[in-house]
């Protein structure tokens, strides 16, 4: 038995992009154990559900996190419109699923060059965010804002997408169903690349189950769970199947993401083609009043929206359980026993966000 | 076995050259939806104050008695639920980002 040490990871690291601290005891290069701790960009923002009306809170709660910044918007309104027992327009369904798929696009193809950059691969980085860049464009030009697009509102969505734009989107996801090849390629047959995360990190079918995993760490440990197979918005009429792996490491959570990327750009192209005409938006009468819970799948994983109204322009409670949350247990399950060289790729294959996590 | 799988994108880069622009020499065209800042056209402004009241960061401040209407740049967040509810649609979004400053100014409109 060797010397234990405590080394603390974070709060401020170089591969972190946002704040959380681990704490690592360690027997010389292995990890035996992480304790972790919260609460850096923690800005109470369930709280200010309280001085902020129903509608004002759309726009607080698009700014819970900025790469999931849409189905955070997307989460709330669809609780409030279940409430008030809105049915939204068709057209309104299909727009939000096609910026539900571009967020997922952007959010993977960021992830893609942070773990790049993790495991000091900078070329393979900055193409992977070369890549994202274009999907940024898309929504300047549809929404008016590249990270917060204020886009979704209670009842519908605020803006239309037109013939030009629509041409815009398709050419660009034929360009980066071209371009992705190359660097999918990379993540997934470069030796240097499977030597830093093929069979580290594995997380078993078992443990995934217990601790609660969610989104593609759960799919890449064989867990059958994506919540766009409820079919809320248009995902209903649109065809796919959750990609699943089976191996749990870090590898199998790439390739998840990765053919999650080809996944979107798919539906994007199917929500266009079945695009219908019409309103995007139904004026909503009346204050809400009632409880409801919706479960949505965002680029990390499942997200839950708790609301309770009263009957006035204030909601009593929001509650948010963000992805990064429920899958912090299963992060310091796969710590255990690994190397402390590997500590970077397995925090952030389960693809943190911190701002989520903490609101 | 492959070590090179990267090679054939870094070639393609080598003749394509820069996909980045040098920005503050060359200027990055916006687009029209682009959410800049809130303007006012001030002489079809009733000062009903229903942009104040709605405004979830509270950057708008309006007075009906003197008829001045103004707004904190820096505390905006180009949400557009202001200009959505104006009855008179005299706010408008421009496409323009709001100057860097050295301080928090109020950017004030009165109709004299």
């Amino acid at each position: 038995m060797g010397n234990r040490t405590v080394i603390p990871f974070g709060p401020q690291h170089p591969v972190l992009p946002e704040p959380i601290h681990l704490d690592l005891v360690l027997e010389d290069e292995t990890v035996i154990e992480a304790i972790p701790q919260i609460g850096y960009v923690h800005r109470g923002l369930e709280k200010l559900v309280e001085k902020k009306d129903f509608q004002q809170f759309t726009y607080v709660a698009e700014r819970i996190c900025g790469i999931c910044s849409f189905m955070h918007g997307m989460g709330y309104c669809m609780s409030i419109e279940s409430i008030m027992d809105v049915k939204i327009p068709e057209r309104a369904e299909f727009l939000r699923t096609i910026w539900a798929e571009l967020s997922r696009l952007q959010s993977h193809l960021l992830w893609m060059g942070l773990l790049a950059d993790a495991f000091g691969f900078e070329s393979l980085f900055m193409h992977s965010w070369r890549l994202r860049e274009q999907i940024l464009d898309i929504f300047e030009l549809t929404t008016g804002g590249r990270v917060i697009f204020s886009v979704c509102e209670i009842g519908g969505v605020r803006k239309d997408l037109n013939a030009e734009m629509i041409k815009k989107i398709s050419a660009v996801m034929e360009q980066l169903e071209k371009d992705m090849v190359d660097i999918a390629n990379v993540f997934l047959y470069d030796e240097s690349v499977k030597h830093r995360t093929k069979g580290v990190g594995v997380l078993s079918k078992q443990a995934a189950f217990e601790l609660g995993a969610v989104g593609p760490m759960a799919r890449a440990s064989g867990i059958h769970m994506d919540r766009r197979t409820q079919g809320y918005a248009a995902y209903g009429k649109l065809k796919f199947e959750p990609i699943i792996e089976i191996d749990g490491d870090c590898y199998a959570r790439t390739s998840v993401r990765l053919r999650e990327i080809f996944q979107s750009i798919d539906l994007i192209k199917q929500c266009i083609a079945l695009l219908p005409e019409g309103d995007i938006k139904v004026k909503i009468k009346g204050k809400p009043n009632g409880e409801h819970y919706t479960l949505i799948e965002q680029p990390r994983g499942e997200v839950l929206y708790y609301s309770k109204a009263n009957g006035t322009n204030f909601l009593d409670r929001v509650r948010v359980r963000t992805p990064t949350f429920a899958n912090v247990p299963a992060l310091l399950e796969t710590l255990k026993g690994c190397a402390l060289a590997d500590v970077p790729i397995l925090i952030l294959t389960i693809d943190p966000c911190i701002s989520c996590t903490e609101r | 076995m492959s070590f090179l799988s990267i090679t054939k994108i870094l070639i393609k880069n080598i003749f394509h050259g820069p996909y980045t622009t040098l920005y503050p020499i060359e200027k990055k065209d916006n687009y029209e939806n682009t959410r800049g800042r809130i303007e006012n056209k001030i002489s079809e402004c009733i000062f009903c104050g229903i942009c104040e009241r709605r405004c979830p960061t509270v950057a708008i401040k309006v007075d009906k008695e003197i008829h001045a209407w103004s707004i904190q740049r820096f505390q905006c967040i180009q949400c557009g639920y202001c200009v959505e509810v104006c009855p008179k649609k005299c706010l408008v979004m421009n496409s323009q980002y709001t100057a860097p400053s050295t301080g928090k100014m109020r950017a004030e409109y009165t109709d004299a």
